[in-house]
């Protein structure tokens, strides 16, 4: 029953925002749905720009790296230094090996590539394909009779699909030279032993579900760069938020694909 | 340099116009625009800014789809076109960007290559070297062609925006606001270089413009946006006889002061 309160101005104009605000969540879905049709109709049909594409790799590739060898090895180092302490308890310092590979082969290496890719190259997708919006550059391919649709968003999603997984295989090997470091110094394992015991607990299904997740995670990453930059509101403004719309997005994003990923992988085991 | 008398064949029109409106949210820009543009005419369209000049040759390019009326580019209905045949027709238009439009990332040299090998199947790499050498000859940077955008002026910029559309021997010629942001020196060679591009290429041309310098030196045929429709057409001198408040401070402006 209607009180006098509920239809007061205030409460009226809460209520048509509110209203205003699920039909912009529910458009902005569909043209995010368009924009992923269009990126399938598009990528598979010739002419193929692989020339841009090895280029994107390439710089996808290259932006990330440092941070990824940095992170990763860390991640290896302080991962099994702090898991030391609660397995001495046990008296199972000889697990570590295998509590660092499967942790990081089963989640941190996937996730976090995918969170410094988000950064790095999610930011640096939306602001380049922003600012190219913004300068026209975008309307000048398309006037040309060329479709930059093809050139500008499908090489860079086909290029973080492909090198994410790739790059997230390497920061794997850094996390866990990183956690051999730390193991041979407090140990003193071999490489060998080390080696052996990384690999022992892990499964075919464990590197199946990483390089699923890898992939999805690149394809969510240069997805969500490009349709925010491609889409940028005219001015300096939009380029700024394109930039910053890829990383927030991406990263949400990469949480709730993990989640569902692992859950996926939990039927298979 | 002075403009050569341009016969415009009058029985042709290359641009079709017909109660063209177009709206962005509750603001009317266009409010029926009828207009021709006849083969190898220079079209001037004269407005304040925020009059819709721009809206209209997007429309005409197809950037911009218009809300009603008939819009006809080289005998195509712009607004039934299908995606595959506005492409094509695109190849047939050049459009010179306000701010030139560069690609960034890319040499002088690849921006003439970029529409250039994705519009002509089975160019052959000396072909494509002749195409760019000749178009930057045409607006005289020959010696940029390696360059960056970012290393060049203002007004190289527009040439090479220029070349950029004349690599693809284009019919029609769009230029949007080809002498903003230039001095005036500079100016007056990009009105040169669109009357050269006129005669060399046999071009017909909407210039988008609010300088009447460029206006006069450039423009066979003068229209003058108003109020979201042509209130007044003709020659130059047609157009500024006129007591009209709203069209007098534009000439005042820019011939007075």
């Amino acid at each position: 029953m209607d009180t006098a309160e509920s239809t007061t101005p205030a409460v009226v104009k809460k209520r048509s925002k509110l209203r205003q605000s699920i039909t912009d969540f529910f458009i902005s879905l569909y043209r995010i749905n368009q924009f992923i049709l269009r990126f399938f109709r598009e990528a598979f049909m010739p002419p193929f720009e692989f020339k841009e594409i090895m280029k994107q790799c390439f710089e996808v590739g290259v932006r990330s790296f440092t941070l990824i060898t940095v992170t990763g090895f860390i991640v290896g180092v302080i991962f099994t230094k702090q898991s030391r302490p609660s397995l001495s308890q046990f008296g199972a310092q000889s697990w570590l090996p295998s509590l660092v590979s499967i942790a990081i082969m089963r989640a941190l290496a996937p996730l976090v590539t995918a969170l410094i890719a988000s950064g790095k190259v999610g930011s640096s997708i939306g602001a380049e394909l922003g600012s190219m919006r913004v300068t026209e550059q975008i309307d000048a391919m398309e006037v040309s009779g060329t479709k930059p649709f093809k050139f500008l968003v499908c090489t860079r999603v086909i290029a973080t699909t492909l090198t994410i997984p790739i790059l997230a295989t390497y920061t794997g090997f850094i996390a866990i030279v990183g956690g051999f470091l730390n193991v041979n110094q407090n140990e003193g394992t071999t490489w060998s032993t080390f080696i052996q015991e990384v690999f022992d607990p892990l499964t075919f299904t464990d590197f199946v579900a990483s390089l699923v997740k890898s992939i999805v995670f690149g394809f969510t990453i240069g997805i969500v760069g490009c349709y925010q930059g491609f889409n940028s509101s005219k001015g300096t403004e939009g380029v700024g938020k394109a930039a910053n719309g890829a990383v927030v997005t991406a990263m949400f994003l990469v949480f709730i694909e993990e989640i569902i990923i692992v859950q996926i992988t939990s039927w298979f085991r | 340099m002075e403009k050569k008398i341009v016969k415009a064949d009058h029985t042709n029109p290359v641009i079709s116009v017909r109660g063209l409106e177009k709206s962005f949210e509750d603001y009317a820009v266009l409010r029926g625009i009828d207009l021709d543009l006849y083969q190898g005419e220079n079209l001037v369209v004269l407005g304040r800014s925020g009059s819709g000049k721009s809206v209209l040759i997007k429309i005409i390019s197809g950037l911009l789809s218009p809300d009603k009326g008939e819009v006809n580019v080289l005998g195509h209905n712009i607004a039934h076109i299908r995606e595959e045949e506005l492409q094509e027709l695109r190849v047939r238009i050049g459009f010179s960007f306000q701010n030139s439009a560069l690609y960034d990332s890319m040499t002088v040299r690849k921006n003439l290559e970029f529409p250039l090998v994705r519009n002509r199947k089975g160019i052959t790499r000396q072909e494509i070297n002749t195409a760019v050498e000749t178009v930057l000859d045409a607006v005289g940077l020959s010696q940029t062609i390696n360059q960056m955008p970012s290393e060049l002026s203002g007004g190289q910029r527009k040439r090479i925006g220029i070349a950029r559309t004349l690599i693809l021997n284009p019919e029609i010629m769009l230029y949007d606001e080809p002498t903003a942001g230039l001095d005036p020196i500079t100016c007056i060679e990009i009105n040169d270089l669109i009357n050269e591009v006129q005669e060399r290429y046999n071009t017909s041309s909407i210039i988008i413009t609010h300088d009447l310098t460029c206006a006069k030196q450039t423009g066979d045929r003068i229209a003058m946006l108003l109020d979201g429709q042509f209130q007044r057409t003709g020659s130059f001198e047609e157009v500024f006889d006129t007591t009209d408040s709203r069209v007098k401070p534009f000439f005042d402006y820019n011939f007075i002061q």
